[in-house]
């Protein structure tokens, strides 16, 4: 039994087969041919190519359809390699002149192209191996008329291990058959990261070093919530885990139940469950688990793992099918928060010391405005066909506020005037995770329509904790007393006014954290799509009274460790069908 | 705006007049990667003319995909272009003009 830690970055238990994707261990024996032979083995490869072309066509297609053209280009650009004239003469030289085989020719050739990308300084042909090899791969399968294994085309369920994951490979993904992911490589704001979230499969990333430790048809437990992979558990182990996996369905058989019922307590309140989404098809999950709207939809995803900056038309398309396949529901739109774990094509000039404290989210944004406007510009334009509504992260000061205003109002003024139809109204909200904010918070509130609390940023810039850096992230603790009372006084102001607050960070996902935050008055939570059912069946075995009960004592508790044994016993006695999970 | 540098006057001495030369820039933030390789290769495809791209003594077909991005040309890398053939003129100018419109990339 081989125990390792690495990054959580999306929930779950998977237990399966280890399918081993190892970049460098994919060799061929070498081949040589009889000279007569040469031709013919020349013409097999040309048609391999025609194959591997239509291959790619469909990949593209498919993909183009369910994650959009930017992924889809990627294999645009991969037929080009296959049909690449320097590729394809240097294959004629070995056939024809070394009598290599087919097979053994692309090998070599697409392995030399390969090996130079990955040794190359720059990043980006680093990256560009990735194809390379996804190209190689296809060739090969053509040739042999029999699929290797591929991260595209799992030949059974398993749990999928490499050293790092390329955009065409988890574009590509089969979500019936991926188990779940580990990787040595990756962080939590990186492209497997998000890919595995959206598809809800549990995934472990930054492992370090481990594939040699590891051999596909290995048994492999992966923990995606504490971030642990345990490779051929020893029995003890493995039935911890599947009981606990049993318990899991039984509790997620009696959510079905609820499934279609409101998120209200037992004594009638009603709370809004809204969902956190990152792709647009995440939808589907929203409406699947009954979710009142779309809270926060994080645009990332169209900057993440891109050779360039998405399109206007790009960002349109995105966010028109998530606020047409929301039917009415209100959609928050969360404009770009890149930088710090969180990068895209823009990157700031220099490489930062404090990235968190550096040039990202809002900040980016408003340092490039002609970015900035053709994300807003997209949203505006989305905002016409149902409830959309534009949320702008990590703003700390009146001044930025005032500039994001400003420059949507410009656009919206451009929009009219070229005669697109703009809504006259769109809700315009901020985010509230920097300390600074709650401190003034009685100073923005009149300039916005509404405030969602980050709890994630809020608790790491309060406790001045970066939760990345092992050596403190047991410091990071999201029921610290001292955020408590920032989130209070959030819900305090804009409440004065009116006006309504929801949390979206990971605090709304915890059933203790969720009861708590609905005892200070919150009503409305955003959350995990996944996550929406728990937190459901939470509120409706409560009072009002009960919650509030909890959080007037938990608020005067003094710290982190307190409150969080005092709201997990809460929640047995509360709730005790939910405790296993929690 | 950044606008291109370009060598408007053909590098006539030492070389066949029949080759058109120009000096292009890489404009695009991520250099010259996979969609803008893949942009110039579908121009280059369009022209009778052999098409180069020669970046410190390594020299690219412009058909060439592979070629291209193993010139790892990154933001703010400057570029010979040589073009020769019955098209060349035009060849030239429609390359000069993908450059400095970064590829129709935003």
């Amino acid at each position: 039994m081989l125990e390792l830690q690495g990054i959580a970055v999306s929930p779950g238990v998977a237990i399966g087969k280890a399918l081993v994707f190892d970049r460098e261990g994919y060799s061929l024996a070498q081949c040589l041919i009889a000279p007569e032979l040469a031709e013919r083995e020349w013409e097999r490869l040309g048609k391999a190519i025609e194959r591997a072309h239509k291959n790619l066509e469909s990949s593209r297609e498919k993909t183009t359809a369910n994650w959009g053209a930017r992924l889809g280009d990627i294999f645009s650009a991969q037929q080009q390699l296959l049909r690449d004239p320097r590729i394809l003469s240097e294959m004629e030289h070995l056939i024809r002149d070394k009598r290599y085989s087919a097979d053994y020719a692309v090998s070599e050739v697409f392995a030399k192209y390969a090996a130079a990308f990955r040794r190359a300084s720059s990043s980006f042909l680093a990256e560009r191996a990735g194809d390379v090899h996804d190209v190689e791969r296809l060739l090969l399968e053509a040739l042999s008329g029999k699929p290797t294994a591929t991260i595209r085309q799992l030949p059974h369920e398993a749990i999928v291990v490499s050293h790092d994951l390329t955009p065409g490979e988890t574009a590509g993904f089969d979500a019936t058959k991926v188990l779940g992911i580990c990787t040595e490589a990756g962080g939590p704001g990186g492209h497997t990261a998000i890919v595995a979230r959206g598809m809800e499969i549990p995934a472990v990333v930054g492992v370090g070093n481990f594939l040699h430790n590891i051999r596909s048809g290995d048994e492999v437990i992966i923990d995606g919530h504490l971030g642990r992979i345990i490779v051929s558990p020893d029995d003890a182990t493995k039935e911890r885990y599947l009981q606990r996996r049993r318990a899991r369905q039984s509790i997620a058989e009696q959510l079905r139940e609820i499934r279609d019922l409101p998120a209200v307590t037992s004594d009638g309140i009603r709370i809004e469950l809204m969902a956190n989404v990152e792709f647009p098809h995440e939808t589907q999950a929203c409406l699947d688990r009954g979710a009142d709207g779309v809270g926060l939809y994080r645009t990332e995803f169209l900057y993440l793992g891109h050779d360039s900056e998405p399109t206007e038309e790009e960002h349109y398309q995105a966010y028109l099918r998530v606020v047409r396949d929301m039917q009415g529901r209100p959609v928050v739109i969360r404009t770009l928060d890149l930088g710090a774990d969180k990068m895209g094509m823009v990157r700031p000039a220099e490489p930062e010391n404090n990235p968190f404290l550096g040039l990202r989210s809002i900040r980016l944004s408003l340092r490039n405005p002609a970015l900035f406007r053709i994300q807003v510009r997209a949203i505006l334009r989305a905002a016409c066909a149902g409830d959309c509504r534009i949320m702008f992260p990590m703003v700390t000061t009146l001044d930025e506020l005032r500039s994001a205003r400003f420059l949507l109002r410009s656009v919206s003024e451009d929009l009219a005037a070229e005669g697109v139809h703009v809504p006259c109204a769109v809700q315009v909200g901020m985010m509230v995770e920097v300390p600074a904010a709650v401190l003034m918070l009685d100073r923005f509130i009149d300039e916005i329509d509404f405030v969602s609390i980050g709890t994630n940023d809020l608790t790491q810039y309060t406790l001045a904790v970066d939760r990345s850096n092992d050596a403190v992230a047991d410091l990071y603790q999201a029921c610290d007393p001292a955020v408590l009372r920032l989130i209070q006084r959030t819900h305090q102001i804009v409440s004065e006014r009116g006006k309504s607050t929801s949390v979206c960070g990971e605090m709304s996902n915890n059933p203790a954290h969720a009861l708590l935050l609905v005892g200070m008055g919150i009503r409305t939570l955003s959350l995990a799509p996944a996550a929406i059912p728990i937190i459901k069946k939470a509120i409706r075995s409560v009072t009002i009274g009960q919650c509030e009960a909890m959080a007037w004592r938990a608020l005067r508790l003094s710290t982190a460790r307190e409150v969080e044994a005092f709201l997990m016993n809460q929640l047995a006695g509360l709730v005790p069908e939910i405790v296993l999970q929690a | 705006m950044k606008r291109i540098e370009a060598n408007l006057a053909p590098n006539a001495h030492a070389m066949n007049p029949e080759i058109l030369q120009r000096t292009v820039k890489v404009l695009n933030s991520e250099g010259l990667h996979m969609r803008p390789a893949d942009k110039l290769v579908r121009a280059a495809v369009g022209f009778q003319s052999t098409i180069e791209l020669e970046r410190e003594g390594q020299i690219a077909d412009c058909r060439s995909m592979i070629s291209l991005l193993t010139l790892g040309a990154m933001q703010g890398c400057e570029l010979t272009l040589r073009a020769q053939g019955p098209d060349a003129d035009v060849a030239v100018a429609a390359i000069v003009q993908l450059f400095e419109s970064q590829f129709n990339e935003p």
